[in-house]
């Protein structure tokens, strides 16, 4: 039974991961180099993949492959540590295939990562990071760094730059040295940062973000700021809606600060007189 | 047809019929108007909803009403829905070349109160239905909400709650359209207009 169970009980990915044996001297069956490998894939077999690929993801292709695309997300760093704020729309090409997307993918309780792009390519990544971040918890008794985390994150996806990897993401945490918030991409570009909004309405969000932001915000203060740029955002683009997941990040870890329904919101909002900008 | 988005869909009841529209105006991902209607009123008991691209939405209705108002002063009677539906097909079809980018929906009820509905694609294939029209962006979504919701001989207020229902949930699962909502029924003595506040993203 076990043989039956063994010949047939792995994949593609764990492929890797498996290789203690054929070091064959190690006992303990811990090979800290395959810990750390990147994790492999079943490419198909044509002569080019990448063409394969790119002819399957088109739009114009007979049976296209839709990915999950629009998005608004943003994150800052404040006075009080960090406010996260995302949409939950996932949307086919013009399809609205979801309303309620968990955009924020919770790392650890100490780091959060934003979702933009491919909602597959986030979220296996993002999840390779925690178990990366957790490992090296366990080697060197103490947590990751959020530079460390994201740094990490971004040498993973660049090893498969140009394959078609899709995602815009935003790592923030606390850690000894304070709060932290990265912008990474699968182009393999990592920027630290103030602020950031990503998503096809992010212009729409840095609009709102830019004008109300101060480093000295209160925390409520703060949390408003994320969700209205938030609200605004979904208001005039298309491809973001449905409701605002909000986040606190503080020196005790991350807080989820609720669910707000942009349905309801816009019509709270049109009921609250608008002060001067300026 | 997806470049302003929009969505239109008509539907029949007893000696009544029903047409409603969305009222986003869009370039692409981008909102713009929230006030755009895209129906238009031919005659007191006929309407014609135009989704599709903006510019050509509000020529087309130009021209719709100026044939309309031809019609009327040659002929001095009221211009039927059947007729009108002709009338669309063939301004349609004289662009069969380079095309007009609207898929048109008619609603209107007969010199005997009849109930009329009918829709044409881009170049004027005529489709005349006996329950319900759809069109736009959200064309798919609406036969969904249609096929489930519709059921013959439908007083005006079931009517406008069925057809309220069927738009507003089917524009909820479209990024293209929505952003508010007209409904008109139009009964043998009145015309019912109202507007329906309805999700903002």
């Amino acid at each position: 039974m076990d043989t039956l169970v063994s010949k047939y009980a792995h994949t593609a990915s764990s492929a890797s991961f498996d290789t203690a044996d054929n070091l064959g001297d190690n006992l303990a069956g811990w090979d800290a180099a395959s810990q750390f490998a990147l994790p492999t894939f079943d490419i198909p077999m044509v002569a080019n993949p990448m063409d394969f690929l790119r002819a399957h993801t088109d739009a114009s292709a007979e049976n296209h492959i839709r990915i999950q695309h629009g998005t608004t997300t943003l994150a800052f760093k404040f006075q009080g540590g960090i406010v996260v704020a995302v949409d939950s729309r996932a949307s086919g090409g013009s399809y609205i295939a979801s309303g309620t997307v968990k955009k924020v993918i919770e790392i650890n309780p100490y780091l959060l990562g934003t979702m933009a792009g491919g909602a597959a390519d986030c979220q296996y990544w993002e999840r390779e990071l925690g178990r990366r971040c957790r490992l090296y918890e366990l080697r060197n008794k103490e947590r990751i760094s959020v530079a460390a985390a994201s740094k990490v994150l971004s040498n993973m996806v660049y090893d498969y730059k140009g394959m078609g990897l899709s995602m815009g993401t935003m790592i923030t945490g606390w850690d000894k040295t304070g709060p932290h918030l990265f912008y990474v991409d699968a182009n393999g570009t990592r920027m630290k940062g103030e602020r950031f909004s990503v998503g096809s309405g992010s212009t729409y969000a840095y609009g709102v973000l830019d004008t109300g932001y101060d480093y000295n915000l209160s925390i409520p203060d703060a949390l408003e700021l994320g969700r209205r740029a938030i609200y605004h955002a979904t208001h005039r683009d298309a491809y973001s809606g449905g409701s605002i997941n909000l986040y606190h990040v503080k020196e005790s870890g991350w807080e989820y600060k609720g669910n707000h329904d942009v349905g309801e919101l816009h019509w709270e909002y049109q009921a609250i007189p608008k002060g001067p900008i300026v | 047809m997806a470049y302003n988005g929009g969505a239109v869909v008509a539907m029949t009841g007893k000696n009544c019929v029903a047409i409603a529209c969305d009222k986003r105006l869009g370039v692409q991902a981008m909102t713009v108007s929230m006030e755009f209607k895209k129906t238009f009123q031919i005659a007191p008991k006929l309407f014609i909803g135009l989704p599709g691209l903006a510019t050509d939405v509000q020529t087309l209705a130009e021209k719709f009403r100026f044939k309309a108002n031809m019609y009327k002063l040659k002929e001095e009677r009221e211009l039927e829905p059947r007729t009108f539906a002709h009338l669309v097909s063939s301004t349609l079809y004289e662009r069969r070349f380079s095309p007009w980018y609207v898929e048109p929906v008619i609603a209107g009820l007969d010199k005997e109160n009849r109930p009329f509905i009918a829709s044409a694609d881009l170049i004027g294939c005529l489709d005349f239905a006996e329950d319900f029209s759809v069109s736009g962006t959200t064309s798919n979504q609406l036969f969904g909400m249609c096929e489930s919701l519709w059921e013959p001989d439908l007083e005006p207020e079931e009517l406008f709650e069925t057809i309220s229902q069927a738009l507003m949930n089917a524009v909820d699962r479209d990024c293209l359209s929505g952003w508010g909502a007209e409904v008109i029924v139009i009964t043998p003595d009145k015309v019912i207009t109202r507007t329906l506040k309805s999700r903002q993203d």
